[in-house]
């Protein structure tokens, strides 16, 4: 059982909250995630670890509220117990050697983005944000991106709060202002990490994406979570999650990630969708 | 006295639920002797001299001995008796091959059917399990920690013995349920998860910490490990890495690894509308493969709602590797075989979707390395299967992540443990056994080497000390 330590809304659906968890603490790195289950009819849900505090013995996650499981830890509060949480899984972000980096964060894969950012700026890197959201009401992480990084880019679509521009308009005008960056890293809802690695692509900079496929276990003894990358076969959960972003199938991600799109239900009603094609 | 015998030639018929009835829900298939039907199956076994079936068992179970006591109603008796050598009875009982293994080697075999071996472990077992409300005594403890690496059939085995012999011992287990395949490969109606939590909670009697959520090579590794305080370390990591067969479209929406389809269904309950975790429910599913775990995916299928589930294997049904008792219930509950068939490609419509299964004829030719003939296409038989899922059930071998993680450990070419007669691999202290060694096998292998490999570490720790 792990306690919730922390919960704060970022926004109206996006919850953060600090869970306690010391080994995984311990052994996390920028990059890796958890798999949780809410309780003993839950689902296993992958979330990346936003941030992690070693003294603490915490481990942060953001999420927000789209299904059954989102909600339901939505109903949890500060001392209650989440049944099972695993971690750290997943490689951790290759970042190593990197000198100036652009993060694109998009709407609530920005809480995806913030640590990579963070390592970056630990490893002294220079570090550009650019944090895209559809609306001012929605912004997260603004202060945290603040501290990290050297300048960072708020975007949204409706112009009410920082530029109104995409988040690859932001990225194209940089690029063609001079930023020569090594390493472009996009995490946000999968066409805005396709249409970024497109963007790069045409200047020929490394771009390493974070993938989430559905996910079951975790631990590469399912294929679930299956991408092609580059015409192979990989597992998000062992390979990944980050993968070469110029190399990703992703429309074929987008369709597997459909699979289950109109079949959720709520806790004990009949499964309306007894799919018979 | 004289002891009575029973002269028939077949074995006293096992209670099960009807196909068409069972085939729509997950109970269990097979109900169980009854005292008077164990009596009197028990009374079949000669007791003769030689007793083949006792090599014939890959842990050497003292069959006669047990049966013996069944017949003298000495039912706790027995479970001592094939305790002995077998940690688990109440889940082998239910799901050795014993068509192959004990019962092949029956005396009785010769003219007719051999004793039902397999059926009176299951009841002796399963007796103990209803009857016995005695607690566990707790062996005294030598305050030497021992880890287990995975919660399967091979580490309860291990961790149970070692228990007994009095080491502290923590099994860490990557999932959030202890039982390995146990719990997530093999289904409801085979093995009630009920029994593996019966067997799991006698493990924590007699003082095995289970800790889950522990995937070992991620939280710690096998070297933090010692670093901990533990003197030697069993790992019984199984063979999880699901195969695929590298065809056009195993990446559309409805083509599962056997692994992620039962896992959904066994160990996430995706069959109860109680659990959250879904499953795809199609009306028409393509099972590739033909050992026990395709026809426990055939089998889930059919059970899920699917109105025609078929098995699609590469040589004869005769050479399909599954437990003939599976194959058998298998065609009762409706699954169609398509064998000497194989999987060309498989196409989905314009959501990414499976809408059928391309496959092509196939011959068998000459013998290959394994002693059976290669099966090859036939040109120009292709045809098509319209399902709306696959199931790849082709194999599987062991998950890298310890090897990657673990200093100084090899591995042989299919990534299994290098392992000595002792058990212990090629790491000082550190043994393993299971699927993680020969590669996908048995449950009974499994314990069995779990079981010597307790006995390598209890001598390599003597030695140390």
């Amino acid at each position: 059982m792990y306690k919730i330590t922390r919960k704060e809304y970022l926004n109206p659906t996006v919850i953060l909250m600090d869970i306690h968890a010391p080994l995984i603490a311990r052994k996390a790195k920028a990059g890796q995630f958890v798999i949780l289950r809410v309780d003993e009819f839950g689902e296993r849900m992958p979330l990346t670890i936003a941030d992690f505090d070693k003294e603490r013995g915490t481990v942060t996650i953001i999420y927000q509220i789209v299904g059954n499981t989102t909600k339901l830890l939505s109903t949890l509060n500060i001392g209650d117990e989440i049944m099972d949480f695993a971690g750290p899984l997943g490689n951790a972000s290759e970042l190593d050697g990197v000198k100036h980096a652009c993060v694109v964060g998009g709407g609530v894969g920005c809480a995806i983005a913030y640590p990579v950012a963070k390592q970056l700026h630990k490893n002294g890197a220079k570090v550009d944000v650019i944090a895209g959201f559809r609306s001012k009401d929605i912004i997260i992480l603004e202060n945290e991106f603040k501290n990290v990084a050297d300048n960072l880019y708020i975007t949204t679509d409706d112009g009410s709060y920082g530029e109104k521009a995409l988040v690859t308009d932001r990225l194209r005008a940089l690029i063609e202002q001079g930023r020569s960056y090594d390493l472009v890293i996009a995490i946000g809802p999968l066409p805005m990490m396709k249409f970024v690695s497109l963007t790069t692509k045409a200047y020929g900079i490394k771009t390493t994406v974070s993938l989430n496929p559905i996910m079951i276990d975790g631990t590469g003894m399912c294929g679930g979570c299956r991408v092609s990358v580059g015409g192979e076969t990989k597992f998000a959960c062992v390979d990944g999650p980050e993968f070469d972003g110029h190399l990703v199938d992703f429309d074929e991600l987008m369709k597997r990630n459909a699979a289950y799109r109109g079949v959720e239900h709520e806790r004990g009603e009949n499964c309306r969708m007894y799919r018979s094609l | 006295m004289d002891k009575k015998f029973n002269k028939a030639l077949k074995k006293i018929a096992m209670p099960e639920l009807e196909p068409d009835v069972r085939n729509k829900n997950f109970e269990e298939v097979s109900l169980g002797y009854t005292v008077e039907m164990a009596i009197n199956e028990a009374e079949r076994c000669l007791n003769c001299k030689h007793k083949p079936c006792v090599n014939g068992c890959p842990v050497n179970v003292r069959i006669p001995e047990f049966i013996e006591k069944i017949v003298s109603k000495e039912f706790e008796e027995a479970y001592s008796i094939i305790k002995t050598t077998n940690t688990l009875p109440a889940i082998c009982g239910r799901v050795c091959p014993q068509e192959t293994q004990c019962e092949s080697k029956c005396v009785r075999g010769i003219k007719g059917e051999p004793v039902a071996i397999g059926r009176l472990e299951r009841f002796v077992a399963d007796y103990h399990l209803n009857n016995n409300s005695k607690k566990t005594e707790k062996p005294h403890s030598n305050g030497i920690k021992v880890a287990v690496v995975g919660a399967g059939p091979a580490g309860l085995s291990c961790a149970g013995d070692l228990a007994v012999l009095g080491y502290d011992v923590t099994v860490f287990e990557a999932f959030h349920s202890a039982g390995g395949v146990l719990v997530y490969g093999i289904p409801q109606f085979r093995l009630p998860k009920e029994i593996v939590e019966k067997e799991v909670s006698a493990l924590k009697e007699l003082g095995v910490k289970i800790e889950t959520n522990m995937v070992i090579g991620k939280i710690l590794s096998v070297d933090e490990l010692f670093e901990q305080g533990f003197k030697a370390c069993f790992i019984g990591s199984g063979a999880g890495l699901p195969r695929f067969m590298g065809i056009d479209g195993e990446g559309l929406v409805g083509v599962f690894s056997a692994n992620e389809y039962l896992t959904r269904t066994n160990l996430m309950k995706a069959y109860n509308n109680k659990y959250d975790t879904p499953i795809m429910h199609s009306s028409a599913v393509a099972v590739v493969g033909g050992g026990n775990v395709a026809m426990d995916a055939a089998r889930c299928a059919k059970r899920l709602g699917a109105e025609k589930v078929y098995v699609i294997y590469r040589r004869t049904f005769d050479e399909m590797p599954a437990r003939k008792e599976e194959v058998h219930h298998a065609i009762d509950e409706g699954i169609i075989f398509k064998c000497l068939s194989n999987p060309v490609r498989i196409l989905g419509d314009k959501d990414g979707r499976v809408k059928a299964v391309e496959c092509i004829e196939m011959e068998l030719g000459e013998q290959d390395s394994s002693g059976r003939r290669f099966p090859y296409e036939k040109k120009n038989s292709e045809f098509l299967i319209e399902v709306q899922s696959v199931i790849m059930a082709i194999g599987t071998s062991p998950n890298p992540l310890i090897r990657n993680t673990t200093m100084g450990i090899e591995t042989n070419k299919k990534g299994c443990f290098v392992v000595d007669d002792y058990m212990q691999t090629t790491k000082d202290g550190v043994f393993a056994g299971g699927d993680a060694v020969t590669g996908a096998a048995t449950v009974i292998l499994a314990m069995g080497a779990g079981k010597k490999a307790a006995k390598g570490i209890d001598e390599y720790l003597q030695l140390k000390k």
